[in-house]
């Protein structure tokens, strides 16, 4: 079973949640290039191992937040924490 | 659906170093009875072992359909023998020895359409083309509507198809279940079947065996496959691939195809090319075998489910892509609880069914849902890549306009719908609404 840790909740069965994934700031739109548009559209690191991503607690307190996986392990800890050995 | 069944090869274990290195040997009745007198004790190797050259003049990265097809054509069409396929593990790890072989051809947009129905063609010749069984079932293949918005999408779909010619169309309940025996039809359940759209051309196949043809194929005409050997590194010198560095060393290479599904995004960093492609689980499931009662493949988009029967009997069931991104290939209890419930709401008389095993494969899913195929902004650096749930089908098709893409240095026509910079344009292809739960 893998589970998040929600900042308000505390640790909850990842299905209680909806992943938003990688954050990505919305460029201004009136300057934004098409390089920049496409790269907050579309473009992902998609990252093997630790990675900082939003996810929204959907089935409890219905807030966002973010944290850190390890997208090998799953394994999920509070935003800023790091794990062991993890870059 | 075997899969990791110990046997990388497909073929006897006991004698399996016998005749490591020998000349590949024509499949028939003949040699059949021949080896089945002998007791199968001098079946040559389906593909040999090279050393690693310090050079060739392409390299595939990936020993899935996708790499593994493209090195066939290459060297069949093109005449281009000087070609190696790296995988990490062994061939058809990964993606190509875990889906659920569902083919068909009925997408949403017309060149999607003309794309995987070419790939139908060529799967519809492969095993004599590949003197090898790889057991294709044109079966059927049923995706069900639920409601109102669905069954406009199918009309439109049929409509689209019909007119690239491909046979499809929309029936209703009565028709479908004449066709399936054990769903539940009756509109009194919470997700109502209102019709379905049907396309007689689809069904299933051996995935394994497309997988090994296409590797004794490859390897017969000249092609050298390295098993157990990670690529580690790509090395680009003023815009140009010049090698690739593996876990068994460099090798020189001007041209090298990403075929690696699921772990794209990790080579194509390499090169310093970045992709639109996320990387998410996808698990299926099979039961213990029964008699045959179901000859067609059924989809049900809103349950998010899929059943087809095995020529074995199992039952296999599929579903769409776990809800978040991983590189993880373990299965969830989560995920055989929502897909049983959702079995038993297509078809209550599985309720006594046992479910034998569960796995995971990783797809690499892109904004559209359609591939990303052709060069790249690094000369010599080619993609065959985003093949979502849906890639198994397109392995033909794939390989045959890999090969001429890098043989001649053009995009074929019936890829030109799918460059990666399609992303920049903002020119996508829109086929979500054909792929995302039917693979
Ligand atoms: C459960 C499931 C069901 C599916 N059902 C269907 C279906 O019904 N119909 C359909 O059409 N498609 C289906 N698909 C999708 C289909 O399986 C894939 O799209 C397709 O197999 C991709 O093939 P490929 O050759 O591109 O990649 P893969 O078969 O995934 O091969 C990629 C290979 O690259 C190798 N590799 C990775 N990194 C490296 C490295 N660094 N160095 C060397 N080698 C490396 C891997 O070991 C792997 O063997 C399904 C997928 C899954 C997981
Ligand atoms: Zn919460």
């Amino acid at each position: 079973m893998i589970q998040l840790p929600c900042p308000w909740c505390g640790p909850r069965n990842v299905t209680e949640f909806s992943h938003e994934g990688e954050p990505a700031t919305r460029p201004d739109p009136g300057t934004a290039t098409p390089e920049q548009w496409r790269g907050y559209l579309y473009f992902r690191r998609n990252a093997r191992g630790w990675t900082e991503e939003t996810w929204y607690h959907s089935a409890g307190c219905r807030r966002f937040f973010r944290l850190r996986r390890d997208t090998v392990s799953n394994t999920a800890l509070p935003a800023g924490e790091r794990a062991e050995g993890s870059a | 659906m075997v899969i990791g069944n110990g046997s990388t090869n497909g073929q006897s274990r006991k004698n399996g170093n016998r005749r490591r290195n020998g000349k590949p040997s024509k499949y028939s009745a003949f040699s059949l009875l021949r080896h089945g007198l002998s007791q199968g004790a001098d079946w040559p190797r389906a593909w040999r072992e090279h050393p690693i050259r310090a050079s060739y003049d392409v390299v595939i990265i990936g020993g899935g359909v996708h790499g593994l097809a493209t090195a066939y054509y290459l060297a069949k069409n093109h005449g281009i023998t000087n070609v190696a396929v790296l995988d990490k593990g062994y061939l058809g790890g990964g993606g190509s020895g875990r889906n659920t072989a569902i083919l068909r051809s009925n997408y949403l947009t017309p060149e999607g359409v003309r794309f995987y129905d070419r790939s139908m063609q060529l799967y519809e010749h492969l095993a004599a083309d590949l003197n090898f069984n790889v057991m294709f079932s044109r079966r059927g293949h049923l995706t069900l509507a639920h409601n109102d918005s669905s069954l406009r999408t199918m009309r439109w779909r049929a409509e689209v198809n019909k007119q690239q010619g491909v046979d499809s169309d929309v029936i209703d309940p009565n028709e479908i279940a004449k066709l399936v025996p054990y769903l539940e039809t009756s509109p009194n359940t919470r997700y109502p079947i209102l019709g379905a759209l049907y396309h007689p051309p689809g069904g299933i196949i051996r995935h394994d065996a497309v997988v090994w043809g296409y590797a004794r194929g490859a390897d017969a005409n000249g092609v050298h496959l390295h098993q157990n050997t990670e690529v580690t590194g790509i090395d680009v010198a003023d815009g140009r691939v010049t090698g690739v560095r593996t876990r068994r060393g460099r090798i020189a290479t001007g041209a090298v195809v990403n075929c690696t599904a699921g772990w794209s995004t990790i080579i194509s960093d390499m090169a310093g090319v970045s992709m639109p492609v996320t990387t998410s689980p996808l698990q299926a499931a099979v039961t213990e075998p029964v008699r045959p009662f179901l000859d067609t493949v059924v989809v049900s988009g809103t349950l998010h489910v899929y059943v087809s029967q095995t020529d074995r009997g199992e039952l296999v069931f599929g579903a769409s892509v776990d809800p978040f991104t991983s590189y993880s290939m373990r299965g969830s209890l989560e995920f055989v609880e929502g897909l049983a419930g959702h079995v038993l709401e297509l078809m209550p008389a599985l309720s006594k069914m046992r479910l034998l095993r569960q796995w995971a494969g990783l797809c690499d899913m892109t904004p559209d849902y359609s591939p990303i195929m052709g060069p790249t902004e690094v000369d010599g650096f080619y993609v065959d890549v985003g093949w979502g749930t849906y890639g198994f089908k397109a392995g033909p098709v794939s390989g045959e306009a890999m090969a001429e893409c890098v043989a001649t240095k053009r995009t074929p026509e019936i890829i030109a719908a799918f460059p990666l910079s399609r992303f920049d344009a903002g020119e996508l292809v829109g086929e979500k609404g054909a792929a995302a739960v039917g693979h």
